[in-house]
């Protein structure tokens, strides 16, 4: 990255901050935005489909694919023999085929695929193997896997200080476990690749993708050829959220193993069954807590221990749990603590990224703490969050985290202090205590959570993008870059800062699929990094080119480089004013490069893996919200009255696409905490694996009265121009909906009793809870 | 016999005789048409995301409404007009309803949105102005059928507002009626591929002949149902007869204090009829009854003619006392509701019998009637325990007890125990505890993924309880202080 001049925050015309519709909104309108299975199909493509895995856990001593081939429509059928290279797609641990081979180890593990001449007949044949399975006993807990010690990888831990001694001479001390669900991606558009083969044995996917490197990486070593020979191109994904990072690679290997051994564009397209069958969702935390605290709810040492679901394979477990341990703070500081994390190995599917990634399992832990300790002081839970907020500045000091961390840029007081009066908590809290106490079959409840969330890959090498902008000869503006659009907006912000560099309007700027042959080794758009790296990388590229075209400008129109503006489609130098289009037509036919790479790496960022310790955070992303629910205690339904949040953009890029990113973190993680259930039956079949049976939040979930406003804060660090990331930290919001379920629960026990409720809250698990509370009353 | 199906689509006539009967329009659509806007996203007719609009005439009128179309059979679209989001914009400009989306930033991935515009527009249809602002409400029963995994919803509940505020665009019905009317229809459309027929009948008495020529026929209404064993158990359904077309099969009339419902009339039609006599009562069940899509494309017939243990309507029809009409090759019969049902999936029908309509008393002086829903969701989700309790209450004195649940036992059933130990007795706790303890011997309910056994049992007889605090004599409860939902929409009206 070259030391080029700072931007141009002097410019009267910007289109940086402005709220600009997403660059496919009229696209999404119209049906017109294509998304991989919209692509014209090329003449000779077949469909494929996935022969999946009836048992949880078996030895494989026969596969009987007769029926299979002999079925309407087959072309061919391929098993884990027919790779020419590595039957592997584990994104860091290689434990994870493609197709199983000798075992399978979940219900819904892919184990054949079938080629067909349409996606109906490759869907019916699939069903019709004959499998002959010598089953083994499978682990089908977190608990279970704890207990016998079946771990994906070695469990690994963090302390700092003392904290058995903090717990031994605690004045108070509480103990217990707890644990939190899983929950479905559910993207609208499900897993998809389709694979085109090209000359000399290359391949080319079309794949709906976070991670379009890693399929390439995927693909180039399951068909044994160089990466070079692998083009995955993705323009738009029908939502993401994690679930097409690692977990595209299985689909786009499968595919392009078919194309590459009959010489055919093949799609495979996943039936939302067989998605929700095959790949892994948020894991589910079990925790066992031990905490110590003093009379007014400060919390004095902790231990904790947590073990996650992380299913038959490593997958992003191990990274998921590391950032659960960093989060289990949250805003609060930990003096003394011990924590201990464990990837538990089940025959259940490999669980992988969800928006938040470990962090909000990590997070509400702690919430959950200390929700139980006000309620045990008979305090506001406001109040003992308050008490326990990391302090301001050095001189406050309690500003270091628990894996060594400074947080410099601690706004969490002013954010929560402005929450608390704009949702008149206060009052709110005494008008609902009224209300309880003369509503025998409803209660309300209020709950107030903060959150902080630490922004940058917890592995420093992650944190690195590049970009390609290319001027043409009439004006227009095409940038590549190495993160994908799943719809959080990111080619919209990429598009506003490259706009902005040059000084044209957002309509010249155009950016185009996201694709490997042109931006190589980059970095899964994750970890809500994509506007942070991309958009330095992108606007690295085009300061490239404003520097070549001020130089330019100035010598053929005189002037100094400094004094050369970019604004409104114009180029200001030397006090004429030329057309940005001319500027460039002229710099064209003087041979200068109109064209340009960036690039970006996060600076100042550092972690041991070992310990656990280390600055592996650019900053921090704060927020607050505000719940109020009404419960029924007769039948545990609920309902969200109102929610209020605050969350900190820094300076944001487009308010309306951060407002947008809050706003369905707050209702997808409402979901996850609340109607969102992940059943398996004793066999370890998943049985809720479509929307007739996994409920996400629909539309009379989002609450009649929802106020979601940024809040007026510029980043400390040096981000894309000093905005904040947005796509995960607000998913953390809705731990204010759990926390008022609660309040409402215990509210049937005038607030004495902590109500033993587990997430996901649904109905049934609040209405034993109800029942517990009363139960214990009147004992 | 007109041998193809003939469907009106993007200004011309298309007609079609070379697709399976079981060709899904969401299938047609993408793969023969290769118009993709339309998205699939579960093929079960759960999250909206291939949500189209089909119109028909019926008596005269053309009737446009939002359907799923990785639901509808094909050949029940001969003689309808598709329309799809392809259909919306006019030259360069957007609909209101698209304008709205974009300017309300109603679209993040953008995958959704193809259904919530037709859900929208099909909104955006039935409101000709003057009219007055749109409720909370009525939007979210216009898009109770679209999931959106992005947003979470407010910006498209604000497009729904904005759509009224630019400036209205019309749609023209009388040229789409024009057309439709010239498709001719015959007097039964047989369309058959490879070997199987799909028959659809326009008079009764043709209908009960094709029965009684294919007793083994699959018999299709509405198809939110059968549609499900296509494209997801791949069950093969041999020849199909549709009820769809079958005038006598869509009146619906008032005879001697009933009302009798046509088995093809669909649920929204049906149920708009039923809450005009018990507002109170069932207008919170026909909102929850799945989605607005589901509900167009269903049928009260079929509800009741599946029997399904987990279906909506069983438990109040039968609590209220309704009758099953059966039309067969012997004649007309009725028959009590609860009656019908023998055991799981097994019904007293005939071979060559149908269900033809289902008549359903009136409310009468004295009655005292509540249905309730228990699902993980409000909008759009199966029962877990769906309750309906009906007596008549004279002065403390409670007769003509009727309990029915959905979700509790293999079939739509009675609490027979129950309705016994609170006949003849006066409506009080001590009654309601008897009757509570009476329903754990009527049912013995299984647990699965929506639900254990346990919570089953204990919400049905707390739903009863709630029913004595709504029906009690000495000061009962409103229901805005003991339903959640109710209490919520008071809420919001107050906050207003």
């Amino acid at each position: 990255m070259k030391d080029l001049a700072q931007t141009n925050t002097s410019a009267p015309w910007t289109e940086v901050g402005k709220p600009h519709p997403h660059e496919s909104a009229v696209l999404h309108v119209c049906g017109t935005a294509n998304y991989t299975d919209d692509l014209p199909e090329l003449q000779g493509t077949l469909h494929a489909a996935l022969g999946l895995s009836t048992q949880a856990h078996a030895k494989i001593n026969n596969i009987n694919l007769d029926a299979v081939r002999a079925a309407e429509g087959v072309v061919a059928v391929f098993a884990a023999k027919d790779f020419p290279g590595t039957n592997e797609c584990g994104p860091i641990i290689k434990d994870d085929p493609i197709l199983a081979d000798g075992k399978v180890e979940y219900v819904g593990q892919p184990v054949f695929v079938v080629v067909a001449h349409s996606h109906d007949q490759a869907r019916r044949a699939a069903r019709l193997a004959k499998i002959d399975y010598d089953n083994l006993t499978p682990i089908l807990h977190p608990r279970a896997a704890r207990d016998a010690e079946s771990y994906v990888l070695p469990p690994m831990s963090l302390s700092r200080g003392d904290a058995r001694q903090a717990l031994e001479k605690a004045p108070n001390r509480i103990q217990g476990s707890w644990q939190v669900g899983g929950q479905e991606q559910f993207y609208l558009e499900g897993q998809i690749a389709y694979a085109i083969p090209k000359e000399a044995n290359g391949m080319a996917v079309m794949c709906s993708t976070q991670h379009p490197s890693e399929m390439q990486h995927i693909v180039a070593h399951a068909l044994a050829i160089p990466s070079h020979s692998v083009q995955v191109e993705c323009r738009r994904m029908g939502g993401g959220f994690g679930g097409k990072e690692s977990q595209s690679g299985l689909w786009a290997a499968a595919a392009a193993l078919c194309a590459f051994h009959l010489k055919r564009p093949i799609k495979l397209r996943a039936d939302r069954d067989d998605d929700m069958m095959v790949t892994g969702k948020r894991h589910e935390f079990h925790y066992d807590y031990d905490v110590a605290y003093d009379e007014q709810g400060l919390i004095l040492g902790a231990r904790f221990e947590m073990v996650s679901r992380a299913g038959f394979s490593a997958d992003l477990s191990g990274p998921v749990a590391t950032r659960a341990v960093c989060h289990v703070d949250n805003t609060y500081y930990l003096s003394d603590v011990d924590i201990r994390a464990m990837c538990g190995k089940t025959n259940t599917q490999s669980n992988t990224a969800f928006r938040g990634f470990g962090g909000p399992q990590g997070a509400i832990l702690i919430e959950y703490v200390i929700d139980e300790i006000a309620r045990l002081l008979g305090q506001d839970a406001l109040d003992v969050r308050k008490l326990n907020f990391y302090g301001r500045n050095d001189a406050e000091g309690r500003n270091v985290t628990h894996y060594g961390q400074k947080v410099a840029d601690n706004v969490i007081h002013e954010l929560v202090a402005e929450i608390e009066a704009s949702s008149s908590y206060r009052a709110r809290r005494l008008a609902i205590n009224e209300f309880n106490a003369q509503s025998p079959v409803l209660k309300k409840g209020l709950a107030l959570t903060p959150h902080k969330f630490g922004i940058a890959f917890n592995v420093t090498h992650l944190n690195q993008a590049g970009a390609l902008v290319h001027v043409y000869l009439d004006g227009s503006v095409l940038v590549n870059h190495g993160g994908t659009e799943m719809g959080q907006g990111l080619n919209t912000k990429v598009a506003q800062v490259v706009a902005h560099e040059l000084g044209v309007p957002l309509s010249e700027v155009r950016v185009s699929a996201t694709d490997t042959t042109k931006i190589a080794n980059t970095s899964a758009t994750a970890a809500s990094t994509g506007a942070d790296l991309n958009g330095k990388a992108a606007q690295d590229a085009a300061r490239q080119i404003r520097e070549r075209l001020s130089e330019f400008a100035v010598k053929t129109y005189g002037g100094n480089v400094v004094d050369v503006r970019f604004s409104d489609g114009q180029i200001y130098c030397n006090g004429s004013s030329i057309a940005f289009e001319e500027v460039v037509n002229k710099a064209y036919f003087a041979r200068v490069q109109l064209w340009s790479d960036g690039f970006y790496a996060t600076p100042h960022l550092q972690w041991d893996s070992k310990t656990m310790t280390g600055s592996p955070f650019s900053y921090y992303a704060y927020g607050a919200a505000v719940s109020e629910v009404i419960v029924d205690t007769l039948t545990g339904e609920w309902k969200l009255l109102r929610a209020d949040a605050l969350y900190d953009a820094g300076n944001s890029l487009n308010p309306a696409i951060d407002v947008g990113q809050i706003e369905g973190a707050f209702i997808q993680g409402m979901g996850w905490l609340t109607t969102e259930e992940l059943v398996w039956n004793a066999n370890g079949k998943l049985t809720t694996h479509a929307p007739s049976t996994y409920k996400i939040p629909a539309i009379s979930d989002c609450p009649e009265d929802f106020r979601v406003r940024l809040f007026k804060n510029t980043n400390v660090a040096d981000s894309i121009h000093r905005s904040k990331a947005v796509g995960e930290p607000p998913l953390l919001l809705p731990f204010s909906v759990f926390f008022a379920i609660r309040d409402a629960i215990a509210s049937v026990a005038e607030g004495k009793i902590n109500p033993p409720l587990t997430a996901p809250a649904t109905s049934e698990a609040i209405l034993r809870a109800v029942t517990a509370v009363q139960t214990l009353q009147s004992q | 016999m007109s041998g193809k199906i003939r469907y009106f689509f993007q200004k011309q006539i298309h007609q079609v005789d070379n697709i399976p009967t079981t060709r899904t329009l969401l299938q047609h659509l993408r793969e023969d048409l290769h118009c993709t806007g339309t998205k699939e996203g579960c093929a079960e007719g759960d999250c909206g995301a291939c949500t189209v609009v089909v119109g028909e005439v019926n008596n005269g009128q053309l009737t446009m409404k939002s359907v799923n179309a990785c639901l509808q059979l094909m050949p029940t679209l001969d003689g309808k007009a598709i329309f799809t989001v392809e259909d919306l914009q006019i030259g360069e400009d957007l609909h209101p309803v698209q304008q709205a989306m974009v300017e309300c930033h109603g679209s993040q991935c953008g995958f959704c949105t193809p259904g919530f515009v037709m859900s929208l527009w099909d909104l955006y249809l039935d409101r000709e102005p003057p009219c007055a602002p749109l409720q909370r409400k009525q939007i979210d029963i216009a898009l109770s059928g679209n999931l959106c995994r992005c947003t979470g919803y407010r910006p498209i509940i604000d497009a729904a507002h904005k759509m009224e505020q630019l400036p209205r665009q019309h749609f023209d019905k009388n040229a789409v009626l024009r057309i439709l009317n010239t498709i001719e229809q015959s007097e039964t459309l047989d369309y058959v591929h490879a070997g199987q027929h799909f028959f659809a009948p326009r008079k009764l008495s043709d209908l009960i002949a094709l029965r009684k020529t294919y007793p083994q026929a699959c018999l299709l209404a509405g198809g939110t149902d059968i549609g499900i064993w296509v494209t997801k158990q791949f069950r093969d359904l041999g020849h199909i007869i549709y009820l769809g077309k079958v005038v006598e099969l869509q009146q619906i009339s008032e005879e001697n204090d009933t009302l009798k419902i046509g088995a093809a009339v669909s649920l929204d039609d049906a149920y708009r009829h039923i809450c005009q006599h018990y507002p109170q009562e069932l207008n919170d069940l026909w909102q929850r009854f799945a989605s607005l899509p589901i509900r167009h494309a269903g049928t009260l017939g079929g509800n009741v003619a599946n029997g399904s243990p987990i279906g909506d309507s069983m438990p109040w029809l039968i609590a209220l006392g309704s009758r099953v009409v059966l039309h067969g090759g012997a004649g007309e019969r009725e028959l009590a509701l609860e009656d019908f049902y023998l055991a799981y999936q097994k019904k007293d029908l005939q071979a060559d019998e149908i269900v033809s309509a289902v008549r359903i008393p009136l409310p009468r002086a004295n009655l005292i009637f509540r249905t309730y829903k228990l699902a993980k969701r409000f909008d759009q989700d199966i029962s877990a325990v769906c309750a309906a309790f009906s007596a008549d209450l004279v002065g403390d004195r409670l007769s003509n007890v009727r309990i029915a649940f959905g979700g509790m036992a293999a079939t739509p059933k009675r609490a027979q125990k129950a309705e016994m130990v609170l006949n003849q007795q006066t409506w009080n706790e001590a009654s309601l505890n008897v009757a509570m303890s009476a329903l754990a011997e009527d049912y013995a309910p299984l647990s699965d993924m929506r639900a254990s056994a346990g919570y089953r049992l204990q919400t049905a007889q707390n739903l009863l309880r709630r029913f004595w605090l709504e029906t009690c004599p000495d000061s009962p409860l409103t229901t805005q202080s003991v339903n959640a939902f109710a209490s919520a929409n008071m809420n919001a009206a107050e906050a207003k």
